[in-house]
């Protein structure tokens, strides 16, 4: 490396700006309206490689991912991600609370799609409890509901950010606008539009509220207006096509290699969908088709998610229907010993509560007092061993490894995340191709930082 | 789950029959832990009288054939194939639990065994869902696991592979030359539970910070924290407080 000082750098002020010689050469940082120094501070260096550090705070990095960019010109020569920027530790945490406070943690991992999340490591409790056959079928109806509600709006945000990303700024602002309608569901229906905690070990916390039906079937016909909105605007338009196709280019024996799954897996023409091939929650007895993309590429995954958030409106209107002939029906296990007592209500402040439980458990039997403290403060027993239920996330094949040792606390979640998984092939995606193109690669895979690092 | 990948009924019959008719079975039941009371709490006086008390607790026992359903198809096939390359003693044990099956394999025939499920046409293991690791500091002898989920997309199955390693050399073959995927998935194991794993094209800390001591989700790493004070009283870190064990 030329040790010798380019004149330009002696006009950088900023302390936290300008360059300094170490050991790996000459580093710059780029705070912005600094380029006439770093392009002419590269010029005598033009032989030698740029390693670019993108993120972990650039805005198209999706959250706080850092890629490592090794640049001949504009070609990327190597790509290699740096994660865990947003470890929380989740899956130890879950370790120090019980069975039904874990769907507390695991919910505010991939905070795009909280009720996968929540039902994968349920489904993964229950199957240890064996009361897989007892979750009544309001419960297990309601978690399609919201299931495939949230596969909406996270493939919303996909498509949104993504856009936004190439510049497409009103496919941003169209996206966020349908998924708020989305988390406002959410909201009515869990009383939080993010970290529900709805689906519990045993079925759902409540009931559909008053009007919920109502309104979801308000929100599909209002999505069937609007969907083809996000067709029209990027199905043909040729900047959008220029941008997306051919990149992050990944065929089906690479996506088994890397073990990628969901969109990117699908977007090679293998119909591979756990709601078909292995279901749960009842999948197999609604009406929906897989759907595929033979192009291998961006514009293919993001076909794929724009046609399953049809599918995913079949899947809600079916849901609704059946959800409308279930009123009353329990949405929570008979076994008084998994099951809450007290079946709340959301009060006009927003809180749970149950007036009719409070009076009896503190004015008429002391001993449905004790067995509800003992079973929210001390939680149920699950029998020892392990079980692995994934569910077909938005993002790909999403479970957890839950892990017990016969306590009332869960000796070990492990969840596998789709984002993570498919992160892994960032650098198949991307090297070779322009800079400009890993960020359309990786907006193709969709990761959710939160799903990353847990 | 679907009927077909899951003969759960006859499998769960399965686990209550006495094992030791294969060779292969360690056929005792494993104790990993002892509890003593009933509230988990330590250093108090016994006042609800159940500090006498002491349950084990024990993983799930080696299963005897019949598995039940395609399980019995797969252990046949791993059987003769391991059996042709002189793995006999591959597998140690399997075991058939709540209508899943795990294979657990010896360290050293790791790769070999997971070669074996991914290449076999009979058995076709395409797709691996990741490495998660487990600590049972009660465990002797085999105190860390590594457990591997496999997915068959050709026949629709779904199986699980463990193997273990001693605390006191945390050492296990890496199957990155099988799976790439378990790329990232071995390094974050390593990073959260000490688990090296040999021949691993570069094994460094994925989510922790590369100057990081130790390794956070093994059960002797304390989760941290500082007691706050509250009104008076003193509340302890969530582990160090009483709690249900």
């Amino acid at each position: 490396m030329s040790t010798t000082d380019h004149p330009a750098a002696h006009d950088v002020q900023d302390v936290y700006a300008g360059t300094s010689e170490t050991g790996e050469g000459r580093v710059f940082t780029v705070t912005g309206q600094d380029w006439d120094s770093i392009a002419a501070g590269l010029d005598h260096e033009m032989d030698d490689r740029v390693v670019v550090n993108m993120g972990p705070q650039h805005p198209s990095t999706h959250g706080v991912l850092r890629l490592i960019l090794e640049l001949e010109g504009e070609t990327v020569t190597e790509a290699r991600c740096g994660i865990g920027y947003l470890h929380t530790g989740i899956e130890k945490n879950m370790e120090f609370r019980t069975w039904t406070q874990g769907v507390t943690f695991c919910t505010r991992m991939d905070y795009l799609s909280p009720f996968f999340n929540e039902t994968t490591y349920v489904l993964g409790v229950e199957r240890l409890l064996g009361i897989e056959d007892d979750v009544p079928e309001k419960a297990q109806t309601m978690r399609v509901l919201l299931m495939e509600l949230n596969r909406i709006s996270s493939h919303l945000v996909a498509i949104a950010t993504g856009g936004m990303e190439i510049g497409a700024l009103t496919v941003m602002t169209i996206g966020f606008r349908e998924r708020e309608l989305v988390l406002d569901l959410f909201e009515l229906i869990t009383g939080l539009r993010m970290n529900h905690a709805f689906v519990r070990p045993g079925g759902v916390a409540q009931d559909l509220p008053p009007g919920a039906i109502d309104e979801i079937r308000g929100f599909v016909a209002l999505m069937r207006e609007r969907l083809p909105e996000y067709a029209a605007l990027c199905n043909a338009n040729p900047i959008f096509k220029g941008r997306l196709e051919g990149v992050g280019h990944l065929d089906l024996e690479g996506c088994l290699a890397l073990g990628l799954t969901g969109p990117v897996l699908r977007s090679t023409g293998y119909p591979w969908d756990l709601r078909k091939t292995q279901p749960y929650c009842g999948y197999e007895t609604y009406d929906f088709d897989v759907q595929t993309w033979d192009t291998c590429d961006s514009y293919g995954r993001f076909r794929v998610r724009l046609a399953e958030m049809w599918e995913s409106l079949r899947i809600v209107e079916q849901a609704t229907d059946r959800l409308a002939r279930m009123e009353g029906d329990p949405v929570m296990v008979a076994d008084r010993k998994i099951a809450w007592p007290s079946q709340l209500a959301i009060g006009s402040d927003g809180m749970g509560n149950s007036l009719d439980h409070i009076r009896h458990i503190m004015g008429e039997s002391m001993e449905a007092l004790i067995h509800h403290f003992k079973l929210v403060t001390e939680g149920f027993r699950v029998p020892a061993g392990q079980a692995y239920v994934p569910v077909e996330s938005p993002r790909g094949e999403l479970g957890a490894h839950v892990v017990s040792d016969g306590g009332t606390k869960p000796y070990r979640v492990h969840f596998r995340d789709p984002s993570f998984t498919n992160l892994q092939a960032t650098s198949v995606m991307s090297e070779g191709g322009m800079v400009a193109d890993v960020i359309v690669a990786i907006a193709s895979i969709d990761p959710v930082m939160g799903g990353v690092d847990r | 789950m679907s009927g077909e990948t899951s003969p759960g009924g006859q499998a769960g019959e399965a686990g209550q029959v006495p094992s030791g008719t294969l060779p292969a079975q360690p056929g005792e039941q494993r104790v990993v832990a002892e509890r003593h009371g009933l509230f988990g709490a330590r250093g108090t006086g016994d006042t609800s009288g159940f500090g006498g008390l002491v349950t084990t607790v024990a993983l799930p026992r080696p299963s005897a054939r019949p598995y039940g359903g395609w399980f019995d198809e797969v252990a046949d096939v791993l059987e003769r194939r391991t059996g042709e390359q002189g793995l006999e003693h591959a597998v140690l044990g399997v075991v058939v639990d709540r209508g899943e099956i795990t294979f657990h394999v010896r360290r050293e025939d790791l790769v070999a065994v997971l070669r074996l499920l991914r290449d076999d046409p009979a058995l076709r293991f395409e797709l691996s869902s990741g490495v998660s690791a487990v600590h049972l500091p009660g465990d002797a002898g085999r105190e860390l696991h590594a457990v591997y989920h496999l997915l068959s997309m050709t026949h629709n199955r779904r199986i699980r592979v463990e193997t273990t390693a001693p605390d006191a050399d945390p050492h296990v073959p890496s199957t990155v030359s099988v799976y790439p995927t378990h790329d990232w998935h071995e390094r974050e194991a390593y990073d959260m539970f000490g688990l090296v794993f040999d021949g691993h094209p570069a094994l460094t800390r994925i989510l922790m910070p590369d100057d990081w001591p130790g390794h956070p989700q093994r059960k002797d790493y304390p989760l941290g924290g500082i007691p706050v004070e509250y009104k008076g009283g003193t509340v302890p870190p969530p582990d160090q407080r009483r709690s249900y064990s």
